[in-house]
């Protein structure tokens, strides 16, 4: 007998672990497809005074300004929810009570980031 | 492919690299806010100086086995056909080659460019 299958992630509740869980995917390979271009900009920051200099001038246009964003939420998501992890691989914050706060900590946490890179960066 | 990196010795792979790449980014984080690098010449002699460039090296290993273990993960959840499957992983694989020589190539041959 093939078990129902029920996959209406509009109508499913998830906990909010479920969000924390898929984040860390969605922003792992974010941040995967993100490699390619944070080692050109390095190559650009080291090459030579003319590509450093184009480099700083990145930080003044919009679209960068809002991949930098992106990116800096995918990053503090990720480290949280993974420092999560390997806190409830040594036993902190398994049971549901704290797993569920520490769930909330990391969502929140990787936001309140994000919002202080807008404020940095803007 | 699937065998080199499973199970226990995937687990403990991930558990390290993020470990290491953690303490490097709080280093990071910490000499940004402590003594940005203003000018070129700062940031060159910084990155390309031996400490910091053995770091940055170490780390770049961490991301690059960490990318692979997480990445395969989750081709091998969505992918099923095993045709897919192995063209996707054998892209992903090349990739990561390719660009690991891009950044061997920028920490430790910059100066004879």
């Amino acid at each position: 007998m093939p078990r129902p299958v029920f996959f209406n992630l509009v109508q499913i509740q998830m906990p909010v672990g479920a969000l924390t869980s898929i984040a860390h995917r969605v922003t792992g390979i974010l941040l995967t497809l993100g490699i390619p271009y944070g080692v050109y900009l390095l190559d650009l920051s080291l090459q030579s005074p003319q590509s450093f200099a184009q480099l700083t001038g990145l930080f003044h246009q919009w679209p960068f300004k809002v991949a930098a964003i992106l990116f800096i939420w995918a990053l503090a998501h990720h480290l949280l929810a993974g420092t999560r992890h390997l806190l409830s691989d040594i036993d902190i914050g398994s049971l549901l009570p704290a797993a569920r706060r520490s769930a909330w900590i990391v969502n929140v946490g990787g936001l309140a980031v994000a919002l202080l890179a807008v404020g940095v960066l803007s | 492919m699937r065998r080199s990196v499973t199970g226990l010795r995937a687990w403990l792979v991930q558990r390290l690299s993020a470990v290491y790449m953690l303490l490097f980014i709080v280093f990071l984080l910490i000499h940004f806010l402590v003594d940005p690098p203003t000018s070129y010449p700062a940031w060159h002699g910084w990155v390309l100086g031996r400490g910091v460039s053995v770091a940055a090296s170490i780390f770049w290993l961490a991301l690059l086995t960490h990318a692979w273990v997480g990445v395969r993960d989750v081709v091998m959840d969505y992918v099923h056909p095993i045709a897919v499957r192995v063209l996707v992983l054998a892209v992903v694989s090349l990739g990561l080659m390719g660009i690991s020589a891009w950044a061997i190539r920028i920490l430790w041959l910059g100066q004879i460019r």
